[in-house]
């Protein structure tokens, strides 16, 4: 194993040439380093990188620790202290956390080190990463489409092994749905299941922390490290965590699967389709008992999210007033002045659309009809899920309906965008775990594309789902593949 | 629930303090025109059963113990204001 070939490899692989002590954490660093210069002036990935207090980090990184050594990179909206945390946004340009949000303690505690943030759409809202405010992150798979998103900068880190792993967040699909279209492994926890202090909200109801890694094994010994009870978060949930890596492997007699027939409808590509059908048929070859279930109000739960998402969206924003942190405009003639062209040069324009709309459904005369009412529905989605989890330990669907799409595709229409979430919001809504593993590709114009199945479990059965995923990953040869940005590298 | 013609953009930017330009309000006026017809479809159920949702987890009443604890310095919570004199954050003259 030479230098060149260690970004190739995934936490788990890691860890045994950690402590066996073949490769030291300052190698491994330095290694990520190169490969970062080399391939990420294409893809995208990183909005600022630290590789000196890593490097101090690195030195005494003890590598007994279940993550020792690791280097981990975030999403740019989770503040590491003293570092940026831009949210992809101009109000934030030059912002540095003055803290650190629990999951980076957590990951820390656990021997990981962070090393630099990832791009993500504008407040993570976005699901292509092209509403960030400061750059483009392309898709390893095929340069010239989107990564997914809104996490699509740590989708394409870990895609194109800049990464070993990565931190994203989960309001309506935004690590699940980059996963997918990047062909790597996103976990949305529980609603509950890990503290979101320190994580900028977007979306309080709705925002989950959580992994996006090479292996299912890696997103368990992620989980891991930052699930569990945090006083400083009120919505976390005071739960026992299990070992989400030991509980890995259980073969899956006697696990039924839920196939919600809502879920298999107009408008999935048809190589989605097809993939899906094949990755069913294959579970069912392992041992699992596929049954049909019903999701009565699947087709309310986009335009639940919308109104539930940018209603909190637009009362979290309203902190970005210029006074205390971030961009500040110049001359204001008045305080309204002040705010109002402060938020108009910071903010870019899906996140001024979500404020409109968030405002627009709170506003005195409409409460009632928007968000009272999309707060019931979001009631029955919840219940929905209850129902058919009496029938079904997990429930299967594809991820998104489509693979990665060209950049500008689905930019001029705001609501084409938001019906890419259609199968992963209402995992959100409900406060559900989720999964997305590669299950296929789809050929386009002669170039392969990842395809993602989702896997959809019980509130805080992570564990069964993560078995689930890695029951089928490990009898699959589909998260061998690697993008050919990558697969040039490995092979040089 | 309103007709998507209630949304005054103009309006509503006032209120969430957010200038915008007359191409950002004559563009979101129709595009947001468009997603409140899309949810105008919630109106279809009957929601007289259901309990309103804050959050998808039963969680209620939180409470801890209220203890004193180590938390920013003023300098720290100075340390990315846009602009500072005296401990103080500076911000335009707000009474005449």
């Amino acid at each position: 194993m030479t230098a060149k070939d260690l970004p190739a490899l995934g936490i788990a692989e890691l860890q045994s040439l950690l402590r066996q002590r073949e490769v030291s954490p300052r190698e491994l660093l330095e290694a990520l380093r190169d490969r970062i210069e080399i391939v990420d002036r294409e893809v995208g990935a990183y909005l600022s990188l630290d590789f000196e207090a890593a490097a101090k980090e690195a030195e005494k990184a003890n590598v007994d620790l279940p993550l020792g050594g690791v280097p981990i990179a975030i999403k740019d909206i989770i503040s590491v202290a003293g570092q940026p945390c831009t949210c992809a946004s101009q109000i934030l340009r030059g912002y540095r956390a003055p803290y650190n949000a629990t999951v980076i303690g957590k990951l820390r505690a656990a021997g990981a080190i962070p090393f630099g943030k990832t791009n993500l759409d504008e407040f993570a809202m976005g699901s292509s990463t092209e509403n960030s405010g400061i750059k483009l992150t392309r898709n390893p798979w095929e340069l010239s489409c989107v990564p997914g998103g809104s996490s699509g900068g740590s989708a394409a880190a870990v895609a194109s092994d800049t990464a070993f792993g990565a931190l994203g967040t989960d309001t309506g699909g935004s690590i699940r749905q980059p996963a997918a279209l990047t062909g790597i492994v996103g976990l949305k926890p529980t609603y509950g299941r890990v503290s979101r202090f320190g994580l900028v909200a977007f979306a309080s109801s709705l925002d989950q922390i959580g992994p996006l890694t090479k292996t299912v094994r890696d997103a368990a010994l992620i989980m891991n490290a930052i699930a569990g009870h945090d006083p400083q978060d009120s919505t976390s949930l005071d739960e026992p965590v299990p070992d989400y890596a030991v509980a890995l492997d259980h073969d899956l007699r006697g696990v039924k699967l839920g196939l919600p027939k809502e879920y298999m409808v107009e408008g999935i590509d048809p190589q989605v389709k097809t993939a899906i059908d094949a990755a069913v048929k294959h579970l069912n070859s392992l041992g699992a008992e596929i049954v049909d279930v019903s999701l009565p109000h699947t087709e309310y739960a986009t335009a639940v999210y919308y109104i539930l998402a940018t209603a909190e969206a637009s009362a979290n924003l309203a902190r970005f007033d210029g006074v205390r942190y971030g961009y500040r405009t110049e001359n204001p003639k008045d305080l309204l002045d002040h705010y109002g062209r402060t938020r108009e040069e910071g903010f870019g324009p899906e996140v001024k659309r979500r404020i409109i709309l968030g405002t627009y459904v709170l506003s005195s005369g409409y409460y009632d009809a928007y968000y009272l009412r999309a707060q019931k529905v979001r009631e029955l989605i919840r219940q929905d899920f209850s129902k058919v989890f009496e029938k079904a330990d997990a429930l299967i669907s594809p991820t998104s309906p489509v693979p990665a799409f060209k950049f500008g595709e689905r930019t001029a229409d705001p609501l084409q965008m938001y019906l890419t979430d259609i199968f992963t919001c209402p995992a959100n809504l409900a406060g559900i775990c989720g999964i997305s593993v590669q299950c296929g590709f789809a050929e386009i114009d002669e170039k392969r594309l990842p395809i993602g199945l989702q896997l959809l479990g019980k509130p805080l059965d992570e564990a069964r789902i993560l078995q689930i995923a890695h029951a089928f990953e490990q009898s699959t040869e589909w998260h061998k593949a690697c993008a050919p940005i990558a697969a040039t590298l490995r092979n040089a | 629930m309103a007709r998507d013609s209630d949304l005054d953009v103009a309006y509503v930017a006032r209120l969430a303090r957010l200038n915008l330009t007359e191409a950002e309000t004559e563009l979101f006026q129709k595009q947001l025109g468009d997603v409140l017809k899309y949810v105008e479809k919630l109106r279809e159920l009957n929601v007289s059963g259901a309990e309103a949702a804050a959050h998808g987890v039963p969680i209620f009443n939180v409470f801890r113990e209220d203890a004193p604890r180590d938390w920013f310095t003023a300098e720290e919570a100075l340390s990315n204001a846009p602009r500072q004199t005296d401990g103080l954050f500076i911000v335009p003259k707000v009474v005449e």
